[in-house]
Formats: structure tokens, C-alpha cells, sequence
């Protein structure tokens, strides 16, 4: 194996690729050879390291420095400076804050990481992907091997149940217990699934694990294998998500190379493979059954339970299904013990829980905390608080079927059950960030409009249900709401919850009622004074027009409706009863003289 | 036409891959969108017929998941995320210049097959919101005022 004195590390994640990064590989391994330092540095592409802010985002080791937002143009720099001559490129490295001096060289000393702990998130960033020898060098399939040779499958099980390790698509049941279930079904055929149908906006924690570790998840899928008594395994994943399904069939293939996957694992007589499975944009598959009927080939819809998936299953079969970032957890607690992982976290909510930060927030990015961490470390300490000196107005966790929390509670410390007890859920751990300019009425809205386009249509109160209740929210955007609104939205809301077929029905209604608990006052400014308090609805606002006019005469020329007079030179007047409230005029001032009340 | 046939030709070599397989007809329609970049009715008949399904399912199915398209769109898929990161930043105000530059509703093809206009679920770059993808190129941290110029780049 060759040896390198240094790493150049560039993140290949979703985010930075977008950004740029595969030009950076490229150009870095040019330079280096141009400069002969090709057998002297390698250059490797890793998953995600979690800060997307700062993308594209490249690691030089030893040294752990820390480049950021770099451009094809640095590459030059870093590779004749850094590299060549020992100097660190000082103008290129990560700063906290744009008018800061002083620059955090490595990963260590930056706030965004030092709260952190990465145990699912622990090889992204860390390794290359891509390679299987990479992973194997972090302690890979060890787990697996002291499954097959030192443990029993109920050992592995009740190694899990003691764990507390509980699932981290949202739903939160412990994972030891489901597969207790599961291997308790007598079947000639068990399946093992694992649930990377992310679709819940705004979180990427699960892509970013496939796009960076995608044999921890496959190392578990076999251990969860040999637990239950199942020998196929299905990932089924989202197809928005090419970078990932390349790396995890990567990962496959090697993986069944080296003989982790087929036939006498390990010359123990244990046989298991597994197959990737598209989804094709439907929201409800991430719904298990759901999920089930579309591996079948058919249409993602959901069926009752009972039976659950562990009686009968894919194909009719017993069927165990966790998510990917449950998945990635496993083998460490193999390894380390459930001890090691009850230490981590608080009592009943183990180990730690990565989040996608997002929306208005400085340091937008992936984290993970141990849980209970109180969410304002997460905001403030980690995500470096909100942006362009604007006030926190909320934080909503998980996406369509959670809820939105207002500043008050930002003191709860994160775990399932807190969340749950304020009205919002863990959810698969997208956490997006409002601030005084978000209305809380048009979010409530944005969701419903969500659910409402991704109700597959099968039970009467999700499809016709989620409509009613979206029909009254985009009234009272648009100014038309009626007393009566907020009490019909909240009868609505509960009968749904109760008698919906799925998840994706029965916590439809939660971004209504959280926003309805904590920010009923935004509703009755809306419904009773035709007003947005966070100047945001399009209908609501008053376009006026300041002194600083110049009477340059624009906006009356731009004006739809004609609702715009004065003489040149002289500042000008909008005539509310014409105007069309559709901001042409704002967007086209000069002088920044129209304003929005 | 001979492309056309060229292009059945492929469906059917498909078909004859995953006849066997269990729940093979969504990798079938996933495979057909990509090489006819639509799912029209007749490849519908022809999948049917292939796999032994009626062509109730398989419409049931093609119709059920958003990937799946009946008609062709365009030479350039403008597709707009409102992913909740990218919304709160202002995305459905690019998707509102988009739509008033291209001139057409949101999810329609301009009428010379160029742009396709879609609202996409979260594509997963929310460090960059609030982005838009044109087939695989993506466009982060946008502001309604830089439509034009993009779109210009594709005029040509």
C-alpha cells in the first residue's frame, strides 16, 4: 500500500458537488502532478462534512486545516503554498464570521463542530466512500464478524433491546424490540428492508450517510440479517438521490467481492444479499407498508395494520424495515457494547440524532448532538444563530407531519419525547429555521399544500380532509378568512389525526395546530384585521410610497393596474383600492422609496 | 421512425430482463421514462403485454408516482425546489419569475418543447437555498432577478 505524507480531503457530498467540488478534484490532482507531488499527497473524496455553508469544503491533512467556499482558481494556491511549501493559505480557511481576524485552522476548534458528536455522521467526511478497504480500516464488518461468530441471534437482540437504540425515521420505536417481532415469525423467506425514502423537505441525513458511509449501512442490514433469520435485503431509495444509489451499488458490489455479502459469510453458513430498489417521487412510500407495495412493483399505498410488517410483510413474508441512520448506528453498538451507547444521550432516548439545519440560519448544515441537547445550543452555539441581525420567530421539526416551536421553548432539551409534548416530532430530524419575516399562516399553508399533493387518495380524510383544511388556509392568505376559520381548522384538524389510514393522514394536521397553539395571534391578525404581521402575504400588504421619491416616474410606467400617479420630480402616490399588491413597483425603485406595511 | 424503432427495441430487451423478477414493473416503467423520457400509452400496452399485467396496473402505477410522465417535456426541465429551506428563503418567488419569463403555468412546456417548468420536492442542497436545477446543472442561492440571465444561456 502506498504511503502519502498528506491528504487533500474534498467533500463529494450532494451539496458541495453542487457546488462545484468534482472541478476541485480534478484541478488538485492536475496541479499536483504538475508539481510532482502526486506520490506525495493523495487527493480523496469523501461524504459529507456537514457544514454546507461553507461548501465546497476541502480537509488538508495532518494538519486538519480547514478550507472553505474554496474555488477551482484557490486550488493553485493551496497546492503551491500549503502543499508544497508548508504555509497555510491563511485568506482560504474557514472563518466564523466574515469580519473575523482570526481563522480556525482545523475542525476542532470551530463552534459549528465542537458541541457535536458524529456517530452515525462518523466515517462522512472521514473516508472515501468508494472504497471498501477505507471503511475496513475504521474497524468495518468487525461487527458483523463477532455477530456471526461470538453471538446467537437472540444475543444480537437483546444486545439492541438494551441499547435502547429506537428508530430515527421519526416514528422512534425501538428498533431491539421490532426485531424481536420479526424473528419471532416462523417463514421460510424474512426480508430485511431499509427505508432511504427521505422525503421529508429539508432533512438529508439519510442521503448524506448512503453518499458517505453506504457500507455501514450494509454491514447492519446483515447483522439485522442474521437477528431475525432473513437472507434478502432491499434498500429503497429515493431517486432524487443519484449520487447516493451510485455509492451504495458501489458498496454492494464490493462488499459481495470481498464475500461480506452472498453465500457462507465469513465460513460461518450464513448467506445473505441485497438489492437497491428506486422510488419514483411519491411521499407516502416512506410509509412502511406503502413503502412495501411499491418494492412489489405496484402503487405506494398504504394498508392497515395490523398485520405489521414482522407478521406479514414485502411478498407477504415476515419483514423487519428501519431507516438508514437507524441502520448506521448498529454496528458501533456491536462493537462497543449497549452500555457504551445507554451513556450517550438521556434515559429512554440513547445515543445521539443528526439534524439537517436549514432555512434561516447561518451555519446551514448537517449535525448531530447526543439527545438532549437543548435546542438552543443547536440554533445558537452550533448554527451560529440567524442571519443579517433578524429576529428568531420559530423552529419547525419534523417536516410535513411535525410542528413549528416557538422561541419560548427554546430551552427543551431535543428527544422524542419532549418534542412530542410541545406539539412537533423528532421526526426524521429536519430542522428549519423562521425568522420575523416568515408568516406562520403561510407555512402552515406551504405544508398542507405538501400533503395535500402527496396524499395518494386512498382514505377519505387525508384526501378530502387535508384539501378542506388547505382551501380555508389559502382564503385567509389571501385575506379572506371568516370568524369561525381557526375553529373549523382545529375540529378538522382532530378528527383527521384520529381517523387518517397512515402516518402521513393522521399527522397531516400538525403544522396547523402547532402554528395554531403557539402563533393563534398571526391567524386573527389575518382573519379579523386583514393584516400579516410579518409583512409577507402578498394580499395583505400596503405598498406606500416614502419621501425618499425622486419622482423618476418608473413605478407608474411598471404599474399593472395603473394605480401609480404623479408629476415627474415629485414623489408619487400609490391609489390602494387600484393597486394589484404584486410589488412590480418595489422591485423596479431605485431609491429604495416604496415601502410594505 | 428508426430511432423509434431502436428505442422499442431497448423497452423490449428491458421487458425481457425483469420479466422474472419479483415487483419488476416499476424498474421496467423507471427504465422505459428514460429512453422514451415519457411513459405514453402505447409503451404502456407494449409493458403490459410484456409482463403479463393488465394495463390497468400498469396505468395505475405509471399514473400513481410523480417521476412517471404521459407526455413528453421539454429540452430543458427547469425545476424549482420548495423544499421547506429553500420556500422560507424565497424560492416561490423564483418560481414565479420563472413562470412569467417562460410565460407559461408551473408544470407546462413552452410551446416550442424548450422548457419544461417544475416545482421539485427538496432536492437535498439546502446549504444552497434556494436553488434550482435546469436538467443536471444546478443554480444555488438564487434571487428572482437572476432568471433572465440564466435563462438566456439556453435561449440561444
Amino acid at each position: 500500500m502506498d504511503l502519502f505524507r498528506a491528504h487533500v480531503l474534498v467533500c463529494g457530498g450532494t451539496g458541495c458537488t453542487s457546488s462545484g467540488s468534482a472541478e476541485l478534484i480534478k484541478r488538485f490532482e492536475e496541479q499536483l502532478a504538475a508539481n510532482g507531488l502526486d506520490k506525495e499527497v493523495k487527493v480523496v473524496r469523501t461524504g459529507c462534512f456537514g457544514l454546507c455553508e461553507a461548501g465546497p469544503v476541502v480537509i488538508v491533512y495532518p494538519e486538519g486545516t480547514f478550507y472553505s467556499r474554496i474555488k477551482v482558481e484557490d486550488v493553485d494556491e493551496i497546492v503551491t503554498e500549503h502543499l508544497l511549501k508548508g504555509r497555510i493559505v491563511n485568506h482560504l480557511v474557514y472563518k466564523e464570521k466574515a469580519e473575523e481576524e482570526e481563522t480556525h485552522t482545523t475542525l476542532e476548534d470551530i463552534d459549528f463542530y465542537r458541541p457535536q458528536m458524529r456517530l452515525a455522521l462518523r466515517n462522512c467526511g472521514r473516508i472515501d466512500p468508494e472504497n471498501i478497504d477505507e471503511y475496513i480500516a475504521f474497524d468495518g464488518y468487525k461487527a458483523l464478524g463477532k455477530v456471526l461468530t461470538e453471538m446467537s441471534p437472540e444475543d444480537v437482540i437483546q444486545e439492541m433491546i438494551k441499547s435502547g437504540l429506537r428508530g430515527r425515521g421519526g416514528g422512534g420505536f425501538p428498533t431491539g424490540k421490532k426485531w424481536q417481532f420479526a424473528a419471532a415469525s416462523k417463514a421460510d423467506q424474512k426480508y430485511i428492508i431499509c427505508n432511504a425514502d427521505e422525503g421529508d423537505p429539508g432533512a438529508f441525513m439519510d442521503r448524506s450517510i448512503l453518499e458517505g458511509d453506504p457500507h455501514s449501512v450494509i454491514e447492519a442490514m446483515a447483522i439485522g440479517g442474521y437477528a431475525i433469520g432473513a437472507s434478502e435485503g432491499y434498500v429503497y431509495v429515493r431517486a432524487e438521490y443519484p449520487i447516493a444509489v451510485k455509492r451504495l451499488q458501489l458498496a454492494i458490489d464490493q462488499a459481495r467481492e470481498y464475500g461480506l455479502l452472498g453465500k457462507d459469510i465469513f465460513g460461518t453458513g450464513f448467506n445473505f444479499d441485497m438489492y437497491i430498489r428506486l422510488g419514483a417521487g411519491a411521499f407516502v412510500c416512506g410509509e412502511e407498508t406503502a413503502l412495501m407495495h411499491s418494492i412489489e412493483g405496484g402503487r405506494g399505498e398504504p394498508t392497515p395494520k395490523p398485520p405489521f410488517p414482522a407478521v406479514r410483510g414485502l411478498f407477504d413474508k415476515p419483514s423487519n424495515i428501519n431507516n438508514v441512520e437507524t441502520y448506521a448506528n448498529i454496528p458501533q453498538i456491536i462493537l462497543n457494547g449497549a452500555d457504551w451507547f445507554t451513556s450517550i444521550g438521556t434515559p429512554g432516548n440513547s445515543g445521539t440524532k443528526v439534524f439537517a439545519l436549514g432555512g434561516k440560519i447561518n451555519n446551514t448544515g448537517l449535525v448531530e448532538v447526543p439527545m438532549g441537547t437543548p435546542l438552543r445550543d443547536v440554533i445558537y452555539k452550533i448554527g451560529g444563530g440567524i442571519p443579517n441581525g433578524k429576529a428568531f420567530k420559530a423552529v419547525q421539526t419534523g417536516g410535513p407531519s411535525g410542528g413549528c416551536i416557538p422561541a419560548e421553548n427554546l430551552d427543551i432539551a431535543i428527544d422524542y419525547d419532549s418534542l412530542t409534548a410541545i406539539g412537533s416530532m423528532m421526526g426524521s430530524g429536519g430542522m428549519i429555521v423562521m425568522d420575523e419575516d416568515n408568516c406562520m399562516v403561510d407555512i402552515a399553508r406551504f405544508f398542507l399544500d405538501f400533503t395535500v399533493d402527496e396524499s395518494c387518495g386512498k382514505c377519505t380524510p387525508c384526501r378530502i380532509g387535508t384539501k378542506r383544511m388547505l382551501e380555508i388556509l389559502e382564503r385567509i392568505v389571501e385575506g379572506k378568512g371568516e370568524p369561525g376559520d381557526i375553529e373549523k381548522l382545529e375540529t378538522l384538524g382532530e378528527n383527521i389525526k384520529k381517523t387518517a389510514l397512515c402516518g402521513l393522514g393522521q399527522t397531516a394536521p400538525n403544522p396547523v395546530l402547532s402554528t395554531l397553539k403557539y402563533f393563534r395571534h398571526e391567524y386573527e391578525a389575518h382573519i379579523y384585521e386583514k393584516r400579516c404581521p410579518a409583512h409577507h402575504c402578498q394580499k395583505l400588504l400596503n405598498y406606500v410610497i416614502t419621501d425618499k421619491c425622486r419622482g423618476c416616474t418608473l413605478c407608474s410606467k411598471v404599474c399593472p393596474a395603473g394605480a401609480i400617479t404623479g408629476t415627474v420630480k415629485e414623489q408619487h402616490v400609490i391609489d390602494t383600492a387600484k393597486c394589484l399588491k404584486c410589488g412590480a413597483c418595489m422591485e423596479k425603485c431605485r431609491f429604495g422609496a416604496i415601502e410594505k406595511h | 421512425m428508426s430511432n423509434n424503432t431502436e428505442k422499442f427495441e431497448q423497452l423490449a430487451k428491458v421487458i425481457e430482463e425483469h420479466k422474472d423478477q419479483k415487483g419488476g414493473l416499476m424498474p421496467v416503467l423507471q427504465e422505459a421514462q428514460a429512453i422514451f423520457g415519457c411513459v405514453p400509452l402505447d409503451v404502456q400496452e407494449i409493458i403490459a403485454e410484456g409482463l403479463n399485467v393488465t394495463l390497468s396496473e400498469v396505468y395505475g402505477v405509471a399514473t400513481f408516482y410523480s417521476q412517471f410522465s404521459l407526455e413528453p417535456k421539454g429540452e430543458y426541465v427547469c425545476g424549482v425546489c420548495l423544499g421547506t429551506a429553500c420556500y422560507v428563503k424565497g424560492s416561490q418567488k423564483v418560481l414565479d419569475k420563472l413562470a412569467s419569463e417562460l410565460n407559461i403555468e408551473v408544470g407546462r412546456t413552452t410551446p416550442d418543447g424548450k422548457f419544461t417548468i417544475q416545482a421539485t420536492r427538496c432536492l437535498g442542497a439546502c446549504g444552497l437555498a434556494p436553488v434550482m436545477m435546469i436538467n443536471d446543472e444546478v443554480y444555488g442561492r438564487l434571487t428572482p432577478e437572476e432568471i433572465p440571465g440564466i435563462l438566456a444561456k439556453y435561449q440561444g
